[in-house]
């Protein structure tokens, strides 16, 4: 394989070139610490109230509201884990949603299991979680609601204002996880009425490794990291000052190309989408068709397995995933599309295409021009699929 | 992730199909799983003349499948029934631990078969 299509930006994105070389000079001649007080050091934490400054203004909000951290899977964990610790004399309540990221899932597992009471909200058939169901599971006990921006397996967009409406009048702390639409959407604080917010640089062009949190002024949750003084005490170790400048570049880039890179990709992606349909019988789309993430397209398959997929593809030198067992390391198939409403069998012959930056015209056509003959093999090979009768396998 | 014979396997899986009037058919495994298979066997002289497979699985699902066939054909009844998964694994110089239990389904497919025919002979 001589070019690599990469279809798979909801994983994660190459740093953009500008973030490394933005980044180099931090690793090398200024390596000081921003904790120490000597000018080496000092211009470090200039670096860092620079890149703090940038942020907030990008997501509007205060400087002071913005807490670097190692990435998305910390800043959520660090929402619900510090947030049931500081509020526990308050209640042992939260809510959340049945399609969150495991860094959510198995964080409200964990309090789960030392005596918190969790209630998971579903969702429609296309992913959305409906407002009135939050506000009706509301208690006096409740200390958190969290609920993510973005799908990162089906790209549904999530109604996060009007969530946060509801959780401000009922006085309880609101955390949404942005790792899938920072970079990609307009994110406001105050427009999305959140009191905490999670992100990840390394889904929007940034490096890996570097993440944050946006938490509102007058808020109170326990710190996860116990140290050094760093970030005013809530979030100790040394700060990590090349990632830091990194992830306020790629913001900072995506905040800028973030109407033409979405214009682009909804292009891009519905004419995959087009293809695919007009090429292979038995093909559908997961998720919200019109609520949902520019560059997602989250579709399944009657008849084959999603890891075959993936592996036929590979080969073709074209990187997607799926939600098939095989491919969330347990024995279960994705948890998303289950609560979505679909089927077993049919959610391990899932498989997703998100695009980004670097996505063409070419690599489009070239997909629906390689993936139908894999199709073909995959279902030649299949006991359960049956060329003359789609009508059968859908009942 | 995978051994490079597993890989070989899966790119050019050996005996893959139906054999239209097969003496036995075993089917293990289900939808519902993510893995099924489906071995047809023609047998002659108490041997087994012709083993093909139809799988629905992921790339390990797939590769014992084609390897089961390799090892069965041409060997008679008896020492056929004496393959097993782990046999099968092993000739595949190994699986990944996580798929060792969900997708080493091809040897019970193989016997399943076997024993379908053994069944109609008695049968007959």
């Amino acid at each position: 394989m001589d070019k690599v299509i990469y279809l798979d930006h909801a994983s994660t994105t190459p740093a953009d070139p500008a973030v490394v070389t933005a980044m180099l000079p931090w690793h090398t001649e200024q390596y000081g610490n921003p904790s120490t007080v000597y000018s080496l050091g000092l211009t470090a934490a200039q670096a860092v109230q620079e890149a703090r400054e940038s942020i907030a203004q990008a997501i509007g909000a205060e400087p002071e509201e913005i807490y670097f951290t190692s990435g998305g899977t910390e800043s959520d964990d660090w929402a619900i884990l510090g947030a049931a610790d500081a509020h526990s004399k308050k209640g042992h309540h939260l809510i959340t949603s049945t399609i969150e990221h495991h860094a959510v899932l198995e964080s409200v597992a964990y309090l789960e299991k030392r005596g918190y009471e969790i209630t998971r909200v579903p969702v429609d058939g296309g992913g959305l979680v409906d407002p009135a169901d939050i506000r009706r599971v509301i208690r006096p006990d409740t200390i958190l609601v969290s609920i993510m921006h973005a799908n990162n397996e089906v790209g549904t967009i999530q109604p996060i204002a009007e969530i946060g409406k509801i959780a401000r009048e009922a006085g309880i702390l609101f955390h949404t996880d942005a790792v899938q639409t920072a970079g990609k959407l307009p994110l406001n604080v105050n427009g999305l009425g959140v009191d905490m917010l999670s992100m990840s640089a390394h889904k929007f062009y940034g490096p890996k490794g570097i993440g944050l949190m946006y938490l509102r002024k007058r808020n109170r949750i326990s710190p996860l990291f116990h140290g050094g003084g760093q970030e005013k005490g809530r979030r100790a170790g040394t700060h990590n000052v090349p990632g830091i400048v990194g992830i306020a570049k790629a913001l900072e880039l995506a905040t800028v190309q973030m109407a033409d890179d979405a214009a682009r990709e909804t292009a891009l992606r519905d004419r995959l989408w087009a293809g695919l349909q007009a090429n292979i019988e038995a093909i559908y789309l997961n998720g919200d068709p019109a609520r949902r993430l520019a560059n997602n397209l989250s579709v399944r398959l009657d008849g084959i397995e999603g890891e075959s997929m993936i592996l036929m593809l590979d080969m073709e030198g074209i990187c997607v995933s799926s939600g098939s067992a095989c491919t969330t390391g347990s024995l279960e198939p994705s948890h998303v599309l289950l609560a979505l409403g679909i089927p077993v069998e049919e959610a391990h012959g899932s498989l997703r295409m998100t695009l980004g930056r670097s996505t063409t015209t070419e690599d489009i056509d070239h997909f629906v021009a390689v993936f139908p003959p894999i199709v073909a093999r995959l279902r030649e090979m299949s006991p359960v699929w049956c060329a003359n009768c789609v009508c059968k396998q859908r009942n | 992730m995978y051994s490079e014979l597993v890989m070989e396997h899966f790119r050019n899986p050996r005996n893959m199909g139906v054999i239209e009037d097969a003496d036995g058919v075993g089917e293990v495994g289900n939808p519902q799983c993510g893995d099924m298979m489906r071995i047809t066997i023609k047998v002659k002289d108490d041997a087994l003349e012709d083993v093909k497979f139809q799988t629905l699985g992921c790339g390990a699902a797939v590769a014992t499948s084609s390897m089961v066939t390799e090892m069965a054909k041409g060997k008679k009844l008896d020492e056929a029934t004496e393959i097993t998964n782990k046999a099968v694994a092993e000739a595949l110089g190994g699986l990944p631990p996580a798929k060792m239990h969900c997708s080493n389904l091809a040897a019970d497919g193989l016997q399943a078969a076997i024993e379908d025919y053994r069944a109609r002979h008695a049968a007959g």
